[in-house]
């Protein structure tokens, strides 16, 4: 099963969401796997403290020409949507940043003088945090493109297996936060009940229940601030509220030196595991549905 | 004309705040101009109040789409296809065009010419007015692509518009992260305004966005936000700070009347006054100084 935890707006708890889930599941002793897709930010180490035993090099296909073959014929440029090669004279420009890694100029060649190597943009590590199998990707600093690492980073799960892989995804609705979400069971949106959090919340549900067709369920954060607003529409779309976190010092004390709130308040433990037990209840919902139809 | 934008690396430390009271603080002194860079969630839009002048269609990338009457589902598009877009089936293949990245890989490899492209309509910008000056913003579509071609457009209007009514700031309210949004909307900025939280998430990601404005060679300056939530780590964002030359503007204590403000679609110096104010006060004064504005003593009569 693989639960993707999502928000829309930035800093509403999606890494506390997805940490404490994870460290309260584990004690019944469940096949765990943990993926922070927020390769931009990554920040669930900080306080899963994984021991890292393995590092790799990620990235993006680029063309390199073979010269001695090259006929300058521009071919290559002309079928490259991104713009990503341009043939000047006796010379093919390659902008490694431009490139999707699409693979389009290759099987366009008509003399066959392009081969593919590694651009690195980013870095995989992996390792554990006790029973809990951990990896977290790396954008490199002045890199546009979060998506192929994050593409990377979901090669680790294995299809057909019945371990259960968290998804910690990065804030926004474009495509670092679609490509985390794809192939994912269920889509848990972590909001804050205010203004901000409710108008990013309906864009993260467009995406994940609307487009990728995925079911949803909420947890509030800090409830108790702002308004209304957020359980007004969850009720008007049926969407289910599946955990309540108030707004309370100690959570924030905690989290603001990279202490899981389970080891912080220990109570919270029980509520965690409980938030787990109501995904997997959605989840035979959903099935139900889809037999159904 | 100067260029400013607020990011943070981090999601929701404040920037939108941020964002809203300095426009607010800078109106009162100087003609501006606002634009929204976060067009995957725009949020400026709500504490500004904005009226809807010009609205515009975005056309983002293009989308495989094949024809079923000519598919033979031979599968070569699915063999070439490295984004997983291409959903076989018995007599005829499909695309899945949130999957599809629009590189023609396919177009140019299927041999009974079954494949075209389409340009896709992928969001919207609009002109609003505001009490502050004009704001640009936009909103991307659900799951789509090139949200950094649409920052950059949205701040090119942005730029343009100062630069033919005469306005002297531009102020930018960036994306989180540090990718591609973000790179689009640091460009050409003679300033960058990172909002922080003292906590070790967020020293954490200030670090990465200032190694990014490094990077792009964009100055910064810093604002820790909440900065009673935890006195020891916001010592550790001043030592850090102090380390790398880069000035702490603002120091904002936690206070639940910014959501308050929110609430009320204000932004919380128009709002209320009281330390926040004071503090947001302090960092406009910051970011004057950084790019020599004058408009504080224009107004005053000279």
């Amino acid at each position: 099963m693989i639960i993707a935890i999502a928000s829309g707006k930035g800093g509403t708890g999606k890494t506390t969401v997805a940490v404490n889930l994870a460290l309260s599941i584990n004690a019944d002793s469940t096949d765990l796997l943990f993926l922070d897709c927020d390769v931009e930010e990554p920040n669930a180490h900080l306080f899963l403290n994984p021991t890292i035993e393995r590092r790799e090099e990620v990235g993006v296909l680029i063309p390199e020409v073979d010269y001695d073959k090259c006929t300058f014929c521009g071919r290559c440029a002309e079928v490259c949507a991104y713009h990503a090669l341009a043939v000047v004279k006796q010379n093919v420009l390659v902008f490694p940043e431009l490139c999707h890694g699409c693979g389009s100029c290759t099987l366009n060649c008509p003399e066959e003088t392009i081969h593919e190597v590694l651009n690195v943009t980013g870095v995989i590590e992996k390792g554990f945090t006790g029973d809990i199998r951990f990896a977290h990707g790396i954008l490199n600093i002045g890199e546009a493109m979060a998506v192929p690492i994050i593409r990377a980073l979901k090669k680790h799960i294995e299809e057909d297996s019945d371990h259960v892989v968290i998804l910690d995804a990065s804030p926004g609705t474009s495509c670092p936060v679609v490509e985390t979400m794809r192939g994912a069971n269920f889509v848990l949106m972590v909001t804050e009940p205010t203004p901000f959090g409710l108008h990013d919340l309906r864009l993260a549900v467009e995406v994940a229940r609307d487009e990728l067709g995925l079911p949803v369920g909420v947890v509030i954060n800090r409830d108790g601030v702002g308004d209304r607003g957020v359980e007004d529409y969850c009720a008007a779309e049926g969407i289910p509220i599946l955990m309540r976190i108030p707004l309370d010092r100690r959570i924030a004390e905690a989290y603001s030196e990279g202490v899981p709130m389970v080891e912080a308040l220990p109570e919270y433990r029980e509520r965690f595991v409980e938030l787990y037990r109501r995904i997997v209840g959605q989840l035979s919902i959903a099935a139900r549905q889809e037999m159904a139809r | 004309m100067k260029q400013l934008v607020i990011l943070s690396g981090k999601g929701g430390t404040g920037k939108t705040t941020v964002a809203a009271a300095l426009a607010h603080l800078a109106s009162e002194e100087m003609p501006v101009v606002l634009a929204d860079a976060d067009v995957d969630a725009a949020n400026l839009e709500l504490v500004l109040d904005p009226t809807k002048q010009e609205e515009h269609d975005f056309t983002g990338g293009q989308v495989a789409v094949i024809d079923p009457e000519l598919c033979t589902a031979c599968g070569i598009c699915a063999e070439v296809c490295r984004f997983e877009a291409i959903i076989p089936g018995d007599d005829t293949y499909q695309v899945d065009d949130i999957a599809c990245e629009g590189c023609a890989s396919c177009f140019y490899q299927c041999p009974a010419e079954a494949i075209r492209m389409e340009e896709q309509t992928a969001g919207r910008w609009f002109r609003s007015d505001t009490r502050f000056g004009p704001l640009f913003h936009a909103r991307l579509f659900a799951a789509q692509e090139n949200s950094g071609k649409l920052v950059t457009l949205v701040k090119q209007q942005g730029r343009l518009r100062a630069l033919d009514e005469g306005r002297e700031l531009l102020i930018v309210d960036g994306p989180p992260g540090i990718g591609c949004p973000v790179i689009s909307a640091s460009a050409g900025a003679d300033l960058a305004l990172l909002v922080v939280e003292p906590t070790v998430s967020g020293i954490h990601d200030l670090e990465r966005i200032l190694a990014t404005t490094d990077h792009f060679g964009v100055p910064a300056l810093v604002c820790i936000n909440k900065i009673d939530v935890n006195p020891k780590r916001a010592a550790e964002v001043e030592t850090f700070c102090a380390s790398r030359g880069i000035e702490v503007v603002g120091r904002i204590p936690f206070d639940t009347v910014v959501t308050e403000a929110m609430v009320q679609g204000q932004p919380v110096t128009a709002y209320a006054e009281g330390l926040v104010t004071e503090a947001l006060g302090q960092v406009w004064e910051g970011v004057k100084v950084h790019l020599a504005l004058n408009g504080a003593q224009r107004t005053g009569g000279i």
